[in-house]
């Protein structure tokens, strides 16, 4: 689709995620949600896609997938040109190392009984990396240094952190393999406003050091359009539009992806009262099932008929 | 006039195993009536807990109220009883809290749950109250209202069960609205459907308001008056535009320096604040942003600033700050 020169380190082709349809017992079966429906897109090494949509468009899912964390329906995705689609859980393994995830929610991500030094040098232990204790402590030590943590908390258990060094030490995990790629789905959104800043400098500053690739998905749009180098909205199970960051936010196409914008609220009061967010009404307005992406710009491309 | 709410002093604590949290401190206001009033902060500001302990809705214990009074039409609600507080809650002030999911009872229709304050204050009968209902649900832009009154909230999106939330917190006609992280869980285009609702409403039947919330972009759009708290406190109040414009208080100016501005990375770096929120179990001495503000002075360590009117502002426009915020920023733009 996208017509870059460089190799995407990460492309989901056609990718669909359908939960129910199943045959009920008794005959007759359940109703089948689309929740991912035909979405592709490619992500170069370096680059951060965003992933953007409300509640129930699929774009958690989207992540979920493409990490195999759950089965696709249909579609093909590939790491470094390589399909890792349905692959077994031994033959996954070396792509699990390089695919890693941080989650919304970084209380529940934790283990409340490990120390945060113990859960950050797991995944070294899993893979049996990291040599000795010695060194794998050492190595902990440095990923804590890395997030901004200092090393003489390793010793300490979860319920001692506030949010936001909950979440560096979530961080410090994923990182901990030196993967090329990361998930991160909601990594801000439950943390306190006086500290999603720290973080999102904390994301753009791994990416600079590691020059990793993430997988962005959030609701906050003015966070997006902060760190992500293109964005994708979705719409019901379906990308409507994606693009360059600043081809999205200055110049969007489509109908749906006008009225997230218009809706987002600007901290400025002589802004926000003037401000008439464009309404849209999903119902009637369901993109028809033959669109396609057509382009309408530089890697732009639009839901159309 | 007499203001419709006097806050004065407002101190609570909770008694927990990890020692006494200081959760309000010493929080006095007013509020005007027809005014509304939006109080940002984060988890932890104490900005949820001195609302609710205002009408009684803390746990006691762990709860308690150290001190204060709170006037409400010149009654002091702290010294009412459960009893007494019943007739105020619902119906003198309406609520609407943050999850339309878990606040809405799942075996009852919507109808049960709306007539249910009208009946018990206003002894509305069966038949009348149906009919408010289905007034508020119009009120509130759900189509379909009569037909839909009827359903159980597992039907109603969660945009449509927070309209209801908002119709439960009006049915009264109250005359304090006090909404918690009301549009938090909603997404965004849903939110502004909501706020729309909140700014029609105020104009429709005057209602008084007070937004409480962690979006600086919400209040902006909304609020008379903005609270900002922090610790517990209140670090600076005033009208919207003075302290959006011109913050007085280092928390505030870094919460609104922080936000991304339509910025983008490797043009600007974000603002962060450094440091994690306070640790409200130690006894509350001193600025509690100090140990986070770079222009924090001695003083600011181990004495309490007060909340005082702000030099060169509106009237109205009062900062807690023993620094002086502008001269600071204007010597820091100096240097190259």
């Amino acid at each position: 689709m996208s017509e870059s020169t460089m190799k995407p380190l990460v492309s989901v082709q056609n990718l669909c995620k359908t939960y129910g349809g199943e045959k009920r017992l008794f005959g007759g079966s359940t109703q089948a949600l689309k929740a991912v429906d035909n979405v592709s897109f490619d992500i170069e090494p370096g680059e951060t896609l965003g992933l953007v949509g409300e509640s129930g468009s699929g774009k958690s899912t989207t992540g979920r997938v493409l990490l195999q964390l759950e089965a696709p329906t249909s579609g093909d995705i590939l790491y470094k040109g390589e399909n890792i689609t349905g692959l077994s859980k031994p033959t996954l393994k070396p792509y699990r190392r390089d695919m890693q995830v941080i989650f919304q929610d970084p209380y529940a991500s934790l283990n409340p009984r490990m120390t945060v030094g113990e859960f950050v040098g797991e995944p070294l232990e899993v893979h049996k990396l990291g040599g000795s204790r010695r060194e794998r402590e050492d190595r902990v030590a440095s990923l804590f240094t890395k997030v901004g943590l200092d090393p003489s908390f390793m010793k300490r258990y979860p319920h001692e952190f506030s949010g936001g060094q909950r979440q560096r030490v979530n961080i410090a995990r994923a990182i901990a393999l030196n993967p090329a790629f990361i998930v991160a789905d909601e990594p801000i959104t439950a943390l306190d406003v006086s500290i999603q800043a720290q973080i999102v400098n904390l994301f753009q500053d791994l990416q600079d050091e590691l020059g990793l690739t993430y997988l962005f998905i959030a609701h906050d749009l003015s966070m997006i359009r902060y760190l992500c180098h293109r964005v994708a909205v979705m719409l019901r199970g379906r990308i409507v539009e994606i693009g360059p960051c600043d081809a999205i936010f200055e110049n969007p196409q489509h109908a749906y992806t006008k009225a997230l914008l218009s809706a987002i609220p600007v901290p400025d009061p002589d802004i926000e009262r003037n401000r008439r967010p464009l309404v849209f009404d999903v119902g009637a307005n369901l993109p028809p099932e033959d669109a396609v992406l057509r382009p309408v710009g530089n890697r732009h491309f639009v839901l159309e008929a | 006039m007499a203001p419709l709410l006097e806050v004065r002093n407002l101190t609570v604590a909770f008694d927990t195993p990890a020692g006494t949290v200081h959760a309000v401190n010493d929080v006095s206001y007013s509020l005007e009536e027809g005014e509304t009033l939006g109080i940002v902060g984060e988890s932890g500001s104490g900005k949820s807990v001195h609302a609710l302990s205002m009408v009684g809705l803390i746990a006691t214990p762990p709860g308690r109220i150290v001190r204060g009074e709170v006037l409400f039409n010149g009654r002091d609600l702290l010294a009412l009883t459960q009893r007494d507080l019943f007739e105020v809650r619902g119906k003198e002030i309406g609520f609407v809290f943050q999850d339309p999911m878990t606040s809405l009872n799942p075996v009852l229709t919507i109808e049960r749950q709306i007539a249910e304050p009208l009946r018990r204050h206003f002894g509305m009968s069966a038949s009348q109250a149906r009919t408010r209902v289905v007034e508020l649900l119009e009120l509130v832009g759900i189509p379909d209202a009569a037909r839909r009154a009827k359903q159980y909230p597992h039907e109603f999106s969660g945009g449509m069960r927070q309209r209801v939330m908002i119709a439960i917190g009006i049915s009264c006609n109250p005359k304090l609205l006090i909404a918690d992280e009301a549009t938090t869980a909603l997404d965004v285009t849903v939110q502004a459907q909501i706020l729309d609702l909140v700014r029609d409403l105020k104009k429709k039947i005057g209602t008084t308001v007070i937004w409480i919330t962690h979006d600086m972009g919400v209040v902006a759009g909304l609020a008379d008056t903005v609270q900002v708290m922090y610790g517990g406190r209140i670090m600076e109040r005033g009208p919207v535009r003075a302290v959006f414009h011109d913050p007085r208080n280092a928390y505030t100016w870094g919460l609104l320096k922080s936000l991304p501005h339509g910025g983008r990375r490797g043009v600007t770096r974000l603002y962060q604040i450094p440091g994690n929120p306070p640790d409200l179990t130690k006894e509350p001495i001193g600025d509690p942003f100090a140990p986070r503000n770079p222009f924090a002075t001695e003083r600011c360590r181990i004495e309490t600033p007060p909340l005082g009117e702000v030099e060169g502002s509106v009237a109205g426009h009062k900062a807690a700050a023993w620094y002086d915020l502008r001269a600071e920023l204007a010597a820091t733009q100096v240097q190259p």
